[in-house]
């Protein structure tokens, strides 16, 4: 239908992600790369495609460049359309002046324009930060069986991670009664994973008003969602029972990568029937070369590999030379670890170089306090030196950690 | 390029498809696979695109669903555009059958796109041969010795076999041509023929139709060969990495050339990628247990397995146990549990089932087809 959509799906994808010091320098979280080919932002936009959502604003403020760069007209998500599409959509100057997006709602807000042009009945609001594949339209016809203002998408936490989440508080039907920001005494195992849906005619008012009193935070959990509460709206918990990771630390980023390598794990990228799709490099297959050995690793496209390779997660144009061992390791795309060196727990950021004989990252068991051990970074574009050793938990460049 | 010249590409997609009869019975030699992701007509179209040629035709008669599947819009090798960019000819049958005997008259077949385009040389080039060539570089020796017809030749050794299936140039100390050999029992260092000329677009109008009016069909015999003396044919002289496919055998080989880092960094250099249809393959995954040497492993691939000296194109299998050495194993095919298997090429969508045994020799591998359950 060229005059309406049902459902358009806003995605937040201007975060900072501060947490991941080194790696979000210069680019916006949503643009990390996951798994191997991706980037974060790819599972959100690939569930929209497989959900039936053609219309996606994607909200970017931070660091925007690699991000607008990657999803370009939308087309590897098949995201390129006449009417509807992903749109970038930074914060814009206009006859009043010029501001930037003060939080969540104040994104929507500002967009309410983007929204109206495709007069749609629900909008999916989501976030650029997470892992996970979920079909929106089941959800959707949750929200529309509950007849609800707003559906949060909620995971079944166990009680002792429950006070790292905003918990809601149902009633039986599933009703939202109430809800914590990381509660010291959780009420509920329901964690919110930053996926809403709701009744646009509802949101937009709620935006309106929001942005009108000037004492309110601008922010979905801080303003919007206890607002509907208050006023009575009917807010209703939909439970998600798949695999879903916030990658917002470096710890977190590190074992959701980790976690494609155990078949245990129920995030299987190998589904036909649920693809997660990407901008693909253009490069020849990966050469394994003679004197290498891989076991239980992913290897993307355009790698040379000749050293060992173990537990890890290799990027497209990754080079791995003949002596180089990398285990337990995440290699962003287009790095090279020479000869004779080895990587451990570490994560090692885009087209950086280790040189021979350097050792990145410790295996947790050669430390001796434990709170001393940590996942080495090495940032995008650095070089290790011959022989430098960059110890657990170490950074590079060294970004402090607030 | 330079906004002074304007070449139009002609790619024939179905030449020589005899030469890999297997290979080519569901397909046009264009769409063969090659390299672990690959079909051979993503060298002469990428080829074409890193040279600045941005419109391009590709002439086809039979078989050509898995072509036209493959190249779509052209957009991968960012071909689709509002001027130019890729034309997908079908035979077209007007006054003569679209069942084409030869080069000249697959071109006849086309005189409308040719006229129509603004281009004033023409590139024309088939799909056996495997190459990263600068088609600029070709422009500009044509331009040069202002030959009528500029002809990309190699030189490389050939035995029987392969010359039974190519053309070989006699070339003069000025580098023209003065002699064509087509097909020829001759074997050792010879100039052969890549099968890629360049020629002004009047010039080739004027052939196409002269030929039509007196029903001669090859370009190799009717213009090469038997009209050396009155056009100036020079030879292009062609230094880069290539392969040339003349059988199953030479497939092979072309094949697990690719497993020597430096043929394979000569065929994809930095500045010249090499396009094909993007299928969305997540990382290959190696799972515990598996053992990889010298191969050259496509995206989507999941290995349990031994593999050694083997090309996996996008999302094959290899189970548990099994040991596949010296291979050739096309997309999304699978190689069951404890499976030894060696010096074979296996088509698209083969399944083997456990436990099976399969020798081939290099100089004989064993061909499994598309489909095939074993």
């Amino acid at each position: 239908m060229y005059t309406k959509k049902e459902c358009v799906a806003m995605l937040l994808a201007g975060g900072q992600g501060s947490r991941l010091y080194a790696l979000t320098q210069d680019m916006a979280k949503p643009a990390v790369p996951y798994g191997g080919k991706y980037r974060i932002i790819d599972f959100p936009l690939s569930n929209c495609v497989n959900s039936g959502i053609d219309t996606v604003g994607v909200l970017t403020q931070y660091q925007p460049l690699v991000l607008n760069d990657y999803i370009g007209n939308g087309q590897p998500w098949d995201l390129d359309k006449q009417y509807g599409g992903a749109h970038c959509l930074p914060p814009y100057q206009t006859a009043l002046g010029a501001e930037w997006y003060k939080g969540t709602a104040n994104a929507i807000y500002q967009n309410i324009a983007f929204v109206d042009r495709y007069n749609p009945d629900y909008v999916v609001v989501l976030s650029g930060d997470h892992i996970y594949k979920m079909d929106y339209n089941v959800m959707l016809s949750y929200h529309k069986e509950k007849n609800a203002a707003a559906t949060i998408a909620v995971l079944d936490v166990p009680m002792e991670e429950a006070s790292r989440f905003g918990i809601m508080i149902t009633d039986d039907d599933g009703n939202i009664v109430d809800f914590e920001e990381k509660p010291k005494n959780p009420r509920s195992t329901l964690a919110s994973m930053g996926i809403y849906i709701f009744t646009w005619s509802k949101l937009r008012q709620y935006l309106i008003d929001n942005e009108n009193n000037p004492d309110e935070d601008k922010d979905f959990g801080k303003a919007i969602i206890p607002n509907m509460m208050n006023a009575g709206e009917k807010l209703v918990a939909w439970t998600f029972d798949g695999y879903w990771k916030d990658v917002g630390t470096l710890d977190s980023l590190w074992e959701a990568n980790m976690d494609l390598l155990n078949p245990n794990i129920p995030i299987d990228l190998y589904d036909p029937d649920w693809k997660m799709y990407s901008r693909n490099p253009v490069l020849p297959p990966q050469y394994i070369g003679d004197n290498a050995n891989v076991e239980n690793s992913m290897i993307a496209e355009g790698c040379n590999i000749d050293g060992n390779i173990d537990f890890s997660v290799i990027y497209e144009g990754v080079t791995i030379e003949k002596g180089a061992t990398v285990t337990d390791s995440i290699i962003m795309p287009g790095t090279v670890i020479k000869e004779g060196a080895t990587v451990e727990y570490a994560i090692v950021g885009e087209n950086s170089v280790i040189e021979k004989g350097a050792h990145v990252g410790a295996r947790p068991e050669t430390v001796e306090n434990r709170d001393d051990w940590g996942i080495a970074v090495i940032g995008n574009k650095i070089t290790i030196a011959e022989g430098q050793v960059v110890g657990p938990k170490q950074m590079v460049p060294d970004i402090k950690k607030k | 390029m330079s906004l002074n010249k304007k070449i139009l590409g002609v790619i024939f997609a179905n030449m020589h498809e005899d030469v890999v009869p297997e290979l080519t019975r569901q397909r046009t030699m264009g769409s063969v696979m090659f390299g672990g992701r690959y079909r051979l007509i993503d060298f002469t179209l990428s080829n074409m695109a890193n040279s600045g040629i941005d419109e391009v035709g590709v002439v086809t008669k039979s078989n050509y669903q898995s072509l036209l599947d493959h190249l779509g819009s052209g957009r991968e090798w960012d071909m689709a555009r509002k001027n130019g960019g890729l034309h997908l000819l079908p035979p077209f049958s007007n006054m003569t059958s679209g069942m084409y005997r030869g080069r000249l008259e697959a071109l006849y077949g086309i005189t409308d796109f040719i006229r129509h385009s603004d281009a004033d040389y023409v590139i024309m080039s088939d799909c056996d041969v495997v190459t990263s060539l600068d088609y600029n570089k070709l422009y500009d020796a044509h331009i040069k010795s202002g030959a009528d017809i500029t002809a990309v030749y190699a030189k490389s050794n050939l035995d029987l076999d392969a010359a039974a299936h190519t053309n070989v140039f006699g070339i003069n100390n000025e580098g023209r041509i003065n002699n064509v050999l087509i097909n020829p029992e001759i074997s050792g260092e010879c100039n052969i023929s890549l099968n890629t000329y360049i020629i002004s677009k009047p010039l080739l109008m004027s052939m196409i139709t002269d030929a039509a009016a007196k029903g001669i069909y090859s370009f190799a015999k009717s213009i090469l060969q038997a009209q050396c003396g009155r056009y100036k044919i020079m030879a292009y002289k062609h230094e880069g990495y290539f392969s040339k496919i003349t059988s199953i055998k030479s497939y092979y080989d072309a094949n697990m050339a690719l497993l020597d880092t430096e043929s394979r960094k000569k065929l994809f250099p930095d500045n010249a990628p090499v396009y094909t249809k993007i299928r969305d393959n997540p990382p290959a995954k190696f799972a515990i247990g598996a053992k990889v040497k010298n191969s050259l492993i496509a995206d989507g691939c999941i290995i349990e397995g031994t593999v050694e000296n083997s090309i996996l194109f996008r999302g094959a299998k290899v189970a548990k146990g099994a040991v596949v050495k010296d291979c050739v194993i096309m997309q999304d095919s699978v190689i069951g549990k404890n499976c030894s298997i060696s010096c074979v090429i296996t088509d698209k969508i083969v399944n083997i089932s456990d436990q099976k045994i399969l020798t081939g020799s290099k100089n004989f591998p064993i061909y499994i087809g598309k489909g095939a359950q074993i």
